[in-house]
């Protein structure tokens, strides 16, 4: 190893899928001892980028040199031997094993495994760099910050000096947040290389000395952090200035009191709903959605905002409670009566695509699987299904070599407005999205506001469940905090704070 | 009671061998469903094997080879072309009986040899053999079946103390994080898949070898579907797996005993038993809470690297 080389050299790199160009003749240079972060919106190509650092993609021209020495890597155990380790945005972990078995995973000490050993060995390693891992834990009982830590564990353990993170932090509470970045400070301080991938610029100013932004598969610049301000960031990213406020036009007299009967659009009425152990998953829930009203759900994760969207959406059936849309009781529909309705789910997990898309459908086959229902006959008419895909993918912008690309190839946020643009597309009355900028970016993020709040416009009623309490506040008119399945507040959006709704969501009164 | 129990490890032995092999083959991630072609294939070349040489240990070793041959095929067509698995081991079900009844045709109705059906004699284990009652029933059978007993332990062993055993059990879970952690992928299925095809093969072989000494070309009758419903019922692990296979060899020698004892049941009925009670078994037991016994995430599933 030479003393003053670069520990990651990437010389003009090119990967294309079929006939789109994830990085177009990428450079990159990351020096020991530097934290870089990767900066870009989604499809920009950071993620296929490192990828190739860690053996998962091959380039298709171009060169990499790890600490001085030209490589070539055949597979991932290649890259792992050259000391890289990489922290995949979904985690790669086996969940009915341990943690041990996750951290010993592909290394080759020895034939038998002896587990006291090795337990002695991972938890002097992870009081060294201060992580809490419990060796006998299994993953699938692990919380998701756990599994981060158990992540970064392993790639210590491996003794990796140059580390990758592919969004760490996109499903972290603030709290774990800062003790991810107090890890990677204290790796810093040991000489490591670690790259960041991230689209959360307030989290790229505080932890990163360089940047380098990707755009549409190309580099745009590396940039000093301390020599660089957040709106030029976002103009490198997106290309263009962006604002980033988010408007708020209301269509009601001020305040919840205003909530009078006759503009109520879907009334909620003492809904309770079980869950499988017979504990309530809502506990009387009652609400009056209005038109030209966008009303937030705010809560703790599993408080029961999966439970309430689908219960509205006839997936789920109610013990108790009534419905109404339009002065009509839903409850007990099917799902395919209640969307007739005009009322649609834009329901977005955790894997997108879960649930609302099939991954390895195109974008006309995802439209036609919620439309064929009003086409008469037996066979299937894919052409003006074609024709909305391709309003769609202009009207939002979205990325795609073309509409008949499977939509699991799509990055998260274009697969999100694909979801998000079907709904739309029927004239809905009623719109339920659930986390729609989950894993998004500021650019795809404003968009998907907008196109909320064209929805609101429009006079429809969109029940908008969040997570980010500041979007909450700024987007919506009111919002309902969930905390245990009960709604323990309904608050006026323009008067409340951050610290009323945080309150509520632990229970309020207790 | 002890005769009855101890001819129940016979029968067993072949389910074992097989059950074993497609565990192992599933727990690194492939569905296999060619089992009852390798145990053909096995069955005709350890018989072959056995008429020309009159060697047990050579016998043993053909019809090994002929079962990670036919899983040799599975493999290429699965693990480097990516081909759909359970096309694939359909045929190699319909292309290993097709083998067998070729190849073994100028030999049915022949004998195993006296030398080869001599070494298969029961050999009852000095001191474990006179422990009452289990003696009896475990102890006193031939050398394939210790065979058999050893091979369950030293799977058991193999899966959950060693490395090799801990890699592949992580390519059946999600192979994508197997092959991100540095685990060689294709190297290790090729290997279980070959090792597990091998064994399915000496299964066979023990049905022509031993428990019909004599070639005839049905000599497998569908215990390679059994097998892989074994493999179900037994939640992926070794020890399960024995006491399936034993349950199992019981069944299917229950209708003998009970017509023996002067019960008039129709040999139809008594035939039926063990897949009746596969059916069953299958039902029941897919209801299962751990996710410890669920089976392999990854299970059937083709891996390509790139794929997004």
């Amino acid at each position: 190893m030479k003393e003053s080389a670069p520990a990651i050299e990437m010389r003009g790199i090119s990967k294309s899928f079929g006939s789109a160009y994830a990085n177009k003749d990428i450079d990159l240079t990351v020096l020991p001892g530097e934290i870089h972060a990767l900066l870009g919106e989604n499809g920009a190509g950071k993620s296929t980028l490192m990828n190739m650092l860690s053996g998962i993609y091959r380039p298709d021209s171009g060169s990499i040199f790890v600490n001085g020495e030209a490589v070539r890597f055949a597979s991932p155990k290649d890259s792992i031997k050259r000391g890289i380790g990489m922290i995949h945005q979904h985690f790669k972990l086996v969940d009915v094993m341990t943690a041990r078995d996750n951290i010993i995973l592909g290394g080759n000490s020895g034939f038998f495994l002896n587990n006291k050993a090795l337990n002695r060995r991972i938890s002097e390693l992870s009081d060294r760099y201060g992580l809490d891992v419990k060796p006998d834990k299994k993953v699938y009982e692990m919380s998701v910050g756990e599994k981060q830590t158990l992540e970064i564990l392993k790639v210590l353990y491996r003794g990796a000096n140059i580390l990758i993170m592919d969004e760490p932090t996109a499903v972290l509470t603030p709290q774990e947040i800062e003790k991810l970045f107090a890890i990677i400070r204290n790796m810093k301080a040991q000489g490591c290389a670690v790259v960041i991938i991230t689209h959360k610029l307030g989290e790229v100013m505080e932890i990163s000395d360089r940047i380098t932004v990707l755009r549409r598969g190309e580099a745009i610049a590396t940039v000093e952090t301390a020599q660089v301000e957040i709106p030029t960031l976002i103009e490198m990213m997106v290309g263009r200035r962006v604002d980033l406020s988010i408007k708020r036009e209301s269509f009601h007299g001020a305040g919840p009191d205003a909530l009078s009967g006759e503009q109520g659009l879907l009334c909620v009425d003492g809904v309770t709903v079980y869950d499988k152990d017979k504990k309530a998953a809502l506990d009387g829930v009652s609400f009056t959605l209005r038109t030209h009203e966008i009303l937030g759900v705010a809560g703790v994760a599993g408080s029961g905002q999966k439970e309430l969207c689908e219960t509205i959406a006839g997936l789920q059936a109610a013990e108790k409670g009534r419905i109404f849309f339009e002065g009509q009781n839903i409850l007990g529909k099917s799902p395919r009566d209640i969307i007739r309705l005009g009322i649609r789910m834009g329901f977005i997990p955790e894997d997108r695509l879960g649930m609302g898309l099939v991954g390895s459908m195109d974008i006309v086959h995802n439209m036609i699987l919620k439309e064929y229902q009003n086409q008469r006959g037996f066979v299937l008419r894919r052409g003006p299904s074609a024709e909305k895909a391709q309003q769609i993918v202009d009207r939002l912008d979205i990325l795609t070599p073309s509409v008949h690309t499977p939509v699991s190839r799509l990055s998260g946020g274009n697969i999100q407005k694909v979801l998000l643009g079907r709904e739309i597309d029927s004239d809905p009355k009623v719109l339920i999205t659930a986390y729609p900028v989950r894993g998004l970016d500021i650019g795809a993020s404003f968009r998907i506001y907008d196109l909320l709040n064209e929805q609101k416009a429009r006079g429809v009623g969109v029940i908008f469940i969040g997570e980010d309490l500041d979007v909450l506040i700024e987007l919506c008119d009111r919002i309902l905090v969930l905390s245990g399945g009960r709604i323990t507040g309904a608050l006026d959006a323009a008067r409340t704070t951050k610290e009323e709704i945080g309150f509520l969501m632990t229970g309020g009164a207790a | 009671m002890e005769a009855f129990l101890a001819a129940a490890i016979v029968a067993a032995m072949p389910l074992l061998f097989a059950t074993l092999g497609e565990l192992i083959t599933e727990k690194s991630g492939s569905l296999n469903l060619g089992v009852e072609g390798m145990m053909l294939m096995g069955a005709v070349t350890g018989f072959i094997v056995a008429f020309g040489t009159g060697s047990p240990g050579a016998a043993l070793l053909g019809a090994f080879g002929a079962g990670a041959g036919g899983a040799l095929i599975f493999a290429i067509i699965t693990v480097t072309l990516r081909g759909n698995q359970v096309v694939t081991g359909l045929t190699l079900t319909i292309f290993g009986s097709g083998f067998a009844s070729f190849v073994g045709d100028p030999l049915i109705g022949k004998s195993v040899p006296k030398v080869v059906q001599a070494f298969f004699k029961g050999a009852p284990l000095p001191g474990l053999s006179d422990i009452p009652f289990f003696g009896p029933v475990f102890f006193r059978q031939d050398v394939f079946v210790y065979l058999g007993y050893i091979l369950v332990i030293l799977v058991s062993i193999y899966l959950y103390k060693t490395r090799p055993g801990l890699h592949m059990r992580a390519i059946g879970e999600n192979t994508a994080a197997a092959d991100a952690s540095g685990v060689a992928v294709d190297f290790h299925k090729y290997a279980h898949i070959l090792f597990g095809g091998g064994l399915c093969g000496l299964g066979g072989a023990y049905l022509a070898l031993v428990y019909v000494p004599m070639w005839q070309a049905d000599v497998v009758t569908g215990r390679g579907w059994i097998a892989v419903a074994l493999v179900i019922f037994a939640s992926w692990n070794p020890t399960k797996a024995f006491l399936g296979s034993f349950l199992f060899g019981a069944l299917s020698i229950l209708g003998f005993r009970l017509q023996s004892m002067g019960f008039h049941i129709s040999q139809y009925l008594v035939d039926m038993f063990p897949y009746a009670a596969t059916i069953a078994i299958v039902i029941v037991s897919t209801h299962k809470n751990r996710k410890e016994d669920l089976p392999p995430a990854d299970l059937s599933v083709p891996y390509f690297r790139e794929e997004r």
